[in-house]
């Protein structure tokens, strides 16, 4: 048989009214492309947060630079050293330097990871506060967000393929109805009931400070078993509820359809046909929460005193810590940045179609 | 392109008799589909029966709604409730001689062996019924693969590349994403999809209405040519009755659940014996005669909950005697079509 080209098969077609028109092919941007202008806009709105991280201490009324370091004065009890003026000058403003120096100046100090000297914990370094809590929320929440995501998305495909069945008919109310709940209201009920009545858990805390090597590590996660068992109990149900439906109108289209027709095992329909092209949604979305882990257990480490990001957030808006907030903010701003950048240049591989939308 | 494909391939086709060895292939009697509610059930499909030589193209046309689109899901057994085959049986021969298969007990098992190896489907819109985030090559490869157990991927490759060459798509746009492609040339490949497994039986939805009329022809055009060369069955359903004219062997006309008449493209055309066919036939302009004036047909088709009694077609029908609204009319066989009308049978016309 002659294997003719598709283009010379293929007569010109007039546009007939009625009939669907044949669609053009378009010069496809090539992936790198797309991701070179994604990296773009991203880069630029980093610093745009940056700046605005800049700008917005030194629009405040009065001097946040003067009141920092009087306060610091007043913890510790000294005179401050030179440096750590310069630096919180640097960092909150210099009545003596023209604006653009003080950008450089704050530019530089970032460049250098200073992000000044903590108030609440004078004289440690914010970067070296920061830092400290980092690890437990990383752990605690991003391990809480994939296990939430996981459970969700695997349930929510199961009952979205039978819909209507045993599986559905409970997993899809009971998720609406735990969705519905209030997190603080189940992390202090989980606290009251686990932690103080049956004391199966140790209530406050992320780890036991006298453990050392293994039994360190078991510690910390027996200190962290009950806030994650809060957060993804919070969480599926949503994960659940979005895949689910989703998977419910997938399952109806034809390329399902086609898949059974062609005999393919159920789990290749299921995974490679339906889930595959029902995840797209949820799939930004989880990039999202991903964004949203360093800011976003707030209330999980202040209900279980869990030393990570969020606890010191609040630890230093109690104690007008500003140092320490301004660093907070500008990680969760970056974080997010970061986590939409990822999540732009994966889906760009997940699903074809975006790359000649750009 | 000819204005008439019919007559190169179905006409000459019709009076060399069916290619291959002679024989049927699908057998469905009395098959009758429901789709099951809480208040009783509606019947979509009642007493289909047909038979389905090997190689032959059997067309089936109707109104929407006159059950072709549950015909095709319960011959596939696509159908997902509340559809239910309440009735009958699909009866597959295979082509080695092994005794035939009624699909409609079938567990989903031996269903799946038989499914695209036997029997595969071409779906009315290529737009939705390709994967759109695997590439056309995948798309292949996977039914390659499920059903030629040590296939390999270069072997799948392989055969993918031939299979498109059947339908005039370059080797090339097997690593293309369906987006990518125009819509005629989406509804080649998902035909060279449906002969992947060298199937004996391709049931084609509507399988052009997606695309326009050049491409339509060129598609089919392209189907017939591949069928003389493969030799496999065809049933095309369409509410399209010119289309079927031009490349059918036996055409079946669907009206209400029912098959109200069967027989060769010829005999429907020339000498239509139900009145609602010759209602359809002129309500198409014709191929090669000046032009007349269109009729169409009065009304609309019947609700499925509440048939009118006697033959359903009979509120509609402009030669209807008052017989026709209290007697089932039954199934009148003439030399060349069978049709259910009761001015057929021999005491309406003595």
């Amino acid at each position: 048989m002659s294997v003719a080209t598709s283009d010379a098969a293929v007569a010109p077609t007039p546009e007939t009214p009625g009939s669907t028109p044949t669609t053009t092919r378009l010069r496809v941007p090539s992936r790198w492309s797309f991701m070179v202008r994604r990296l773009g806009f991203y880069l630029a709105a980093a610093w745009a947060a940056i700046t605005l991280n800049f700008l917005l201490p030194r629009m405040m009324p009065g001097d946040p630079s003067v009141a920092i370091i009087q306060q610091l004065q007043r913890v510790s009890g000294q005179q401050l050293p030179p440096e750590t003026l310069v630096s919180i000058q640097a960092l909150f403003g210099n009545p003596d330097a023209n604006l653009f120096e003080q950008y450089l100046a704050y530019l530089g100090q970032l460049a250098r990871f200073d992000l000044g000297t903590s108030i609440s914990r004078f004289p440690t370094p914010v970067s070296e506060v920061v830092s400290s809590g980092l690890p437990w929320t990383l752990m605690l929440v991003g391990s809480t967000t994939v296990i939430a995501f996981v459970l969700g998305t695997g349930l929510g495909v199961l009952t979205g393929w039978k819909a209507g069945g045993r599986l559905d008919a409970i997993l899809t109310p009971a998720s609406t109805f735990i969705s519905a709940v209030p997190y603080f209201w189940v992390a202090l009920l989980a606290l009251w009931v686990f932690g103080f009545q049956l004391d199966w858990f140790p209530s406050s805390g992320g780890y036991d400070p006298d453990a050392e090597g293994v039994a360190f590590w078991l510690s910390a996660l027996r200190y962290g078993f009950l806030p994650a068992a809060t957060i993804v109990f919070s969480a599926f149900g949503g994960w659940l509820l979005g895949m689910r439906n989703m998977t419910v109108t997938t399952v109806r289209e034809d390329y399902v359809l086609l898949a059974q027709a062609k005999g393919l095992s159920p789990g290749r329909v299921v995974l490679r046909y339906a889930a595959r092209n029902a995840m797209l949604p949820s799939f930004t979305g989880f990039a999202l929460a991903l964004g949203g882990v360093i800011g976003g257990a707030l209330l999980t480490e202040i209900v279980f005193s869990y030393p990570g990001i969020g606890y010191l957030l609040y630890d230093a808006l109690t104690k007008r810590d500003y140092p320490v907030m301004q660093g907070v903010f500008l990680l969760i701003a970056l974080t997010v940045l970061v986590a939409n950048l990822v999540a732009d240049s994966v889906y760009v591989l997940v699903d074809p179609r975006v790359r000649e939308q750009g | 392109m000819t204005a008439d494909i019919r007559d190169h391939t179905a006409s000459q086709h019709l009076a060399d008799g069916p290619p291959g060895d002679a024989g049927t292939v699908l057998d469905v009697r009395d098959l009758t589909v429901s789709y099951v509610g809480p208040d009783g059930g509606t019947v979509a499909c009642r007493d289909v029966t047909f038979q389905l030589g090997r190689g032959e193209v059997l067309g089936i046309a109707g109104e929407s709604g006159s059950g072709k689109s549950t015909l095709i899901t319960a011959l596939t057994r696509l159908q997902r409730p509340p559809a239910t085959t309440t009735a009958g049986s699909i009866v597959f021969h295979p082509s080695d001689g092994r005794p035939g298969i009624d699909l409609v007990p079938l567990g989903s098992r031996e269903l799946r062996r038989l499914r695209w190896t036997s029997m595969s489907i071409v779906l009315q819109s290529a737009m939705d019924a390709l994967n759109p985030v695997m590439r056309l090559g995948d798309q292949f490869a996977d039914v390659l693969r499920t059903h030629h157990r040590g296939m390999d991927r270069a072997a799948a490759k392989v055969r993918t590349v031939e299979l498109l060459g059947m339908v005039g798509i370059s080797a090339d746009r097997a690593r293309s994403f369906p987006h990518e492609m125009s819509g005629g040339m989406r509804q080649r490949a998902t035909i060279a999809l449906a002969l992947a497994c060298s199937p004996q039986l391709v049931v084609m939805d509507e399988p052009t209405t997606a695309v326009d009329v050049v491409m339509q022809r060129q598609i089919m055009a392209q189907v017939l040519r591949l069928r003389r060369e493969l030799g496999f069955a065809v049933i095309i359903v369409t509410h399209d009755l010119s289309l079927l004219l031009e490349v059918a062997d036996r055409i079946a006309i669907m009206y209400a659940g029912r098959i109200v008449e069967i027989g060769s493209a010829e005999a429907l055309y020339r000498t239509p014996a139900h009145p609602y066919t010759r209602g359809l036939r002129d309500s198409f302009p014709p191929l090669h005669a000046p032009l007349t004036t269109l009729h169409g047909i009065p009304g609309t088709p019947p609700d499925l909950r509440r048939l009118p009694t006697g033959c359903p077609f009979h509120p509609r029908c402009p030669v209807a005697v008052e017989a026709c609204s209290s007697t089932k009319p039954p199934l009148v066989h003439l030399p060349d079509q069978a049709a259910e009308c009761l001015l057929l049978t021999p005491e309406a016309t003595s």
